[in-house]
């Protein structure tokens, strides 16, 4: 899994590319909330274009920067989200909490 | 009837839940599948692999068994370990349960595999192991 950092308008976007699994969630977890931490961001975008494989491993990273980021009354938010990924989020019922972008600058001017 | 079958054993690595799930979706690859189908077995059989590395063995090296089988349009998909077994099936098997809340598991492991597979069966004995049991009919290309 790799993970590429950008700063817009104060939020954190991540574009992760690669397999998510249980394997690659904790690096992935600890990465991002490093940064989170780091520079004090309660705004993040998880971006899904690049991620090729995901199971529910995915589910239990996206709802833990939710809780850590409600925390601090911040949002996270998806983007760019394909159909395998779409199917597995889905029967988390995670749509309901947590919103899907199309792309990233939609995402940007919406959260 | 067509009818094909192989068995892979391999250590309970994290490492392995990505060779796993190729390594099942290569072997169904026979069967002409469809994309989605592919995605489905690949995701069922992560989520499987997963329990066994996480609950059955509680992250600790022991091996973990998958027998593949074809039965002309059928893949079976047999994913064993011999770990500390389900205490309560029930139990484990409701969405969103987790018996791991501190690893931030969405205890979607099980409700994924019936929702990717045709059927879902698991068989498991408090200190003898698991066995998951899960079959998927493909649509042959017509």
């Amino acid at each position: 899994m790799h993970l590429n950092f950008e700063n817009s308008e104060e939020k954190l976007i991540v574009y992760m590319s690669g397999e998510l699994d249980h394997h690659s969630a904790e690096e992935v977890r600890n990465m991002i909330d490093d940064r989170l931490d780091r520079d004090n961001y309660n705004k993040l975008i998880m971006d899904f274009a690049g991620v090729s494989f995901m199971d529910s491993s995915g589910i239990g990273v996206v709802i833990g920067r939710y809780r850590k980021l409600h925390m601090r009354s911040g949002k996270v938010c998806v983007t760019n989200i394909k159909s395998s990924v779409k199917r597995v989020f889905e029967l988390s019922g995670m749509f309901k909490i947590i919103m899907s972008y199309d792309n990233v600058e939609q995402a940007v001017n919406n959260i | 009837m067509f009818h094909n079958r192989v068995k892979i054993e391999f250590l309970s690595k994290s490492q392995n839940e990505s060779f796993a799930r190729v390594a099942v979706a290569a072997f169904a690859a026979q069967l002409d599948p469809t994309i989605d189908e592919i995605s489905d077995v690949k995701t069922a059989v992560s989520e499987a692999v997963t329990n066994a590395i996480i609950h059955g063995y509680n992250s600790e090296e022991e091996m973990i068994t998958i027998e593949a089988i074809i039965d002309g349009t059928e893949l079976t998909v047999i994913i064993s370990d011999s770990g500390q077994g389900i205490d309560n099936l029930e139990v484990a098997m409701q969405p969103l349960y987790t018996s791991r809340p501190d690893l931030e598991r969405s205890g979607m492991g099980f409700t994924v595999m019936e929702a990717f597979m045709d059927s879902l069966e698991v068989k498991s004995d408090k200190g003898t192991g698991t066995s998951i049991i899960m079959k998927k009919i493909f649509n042959p290309l017509s």
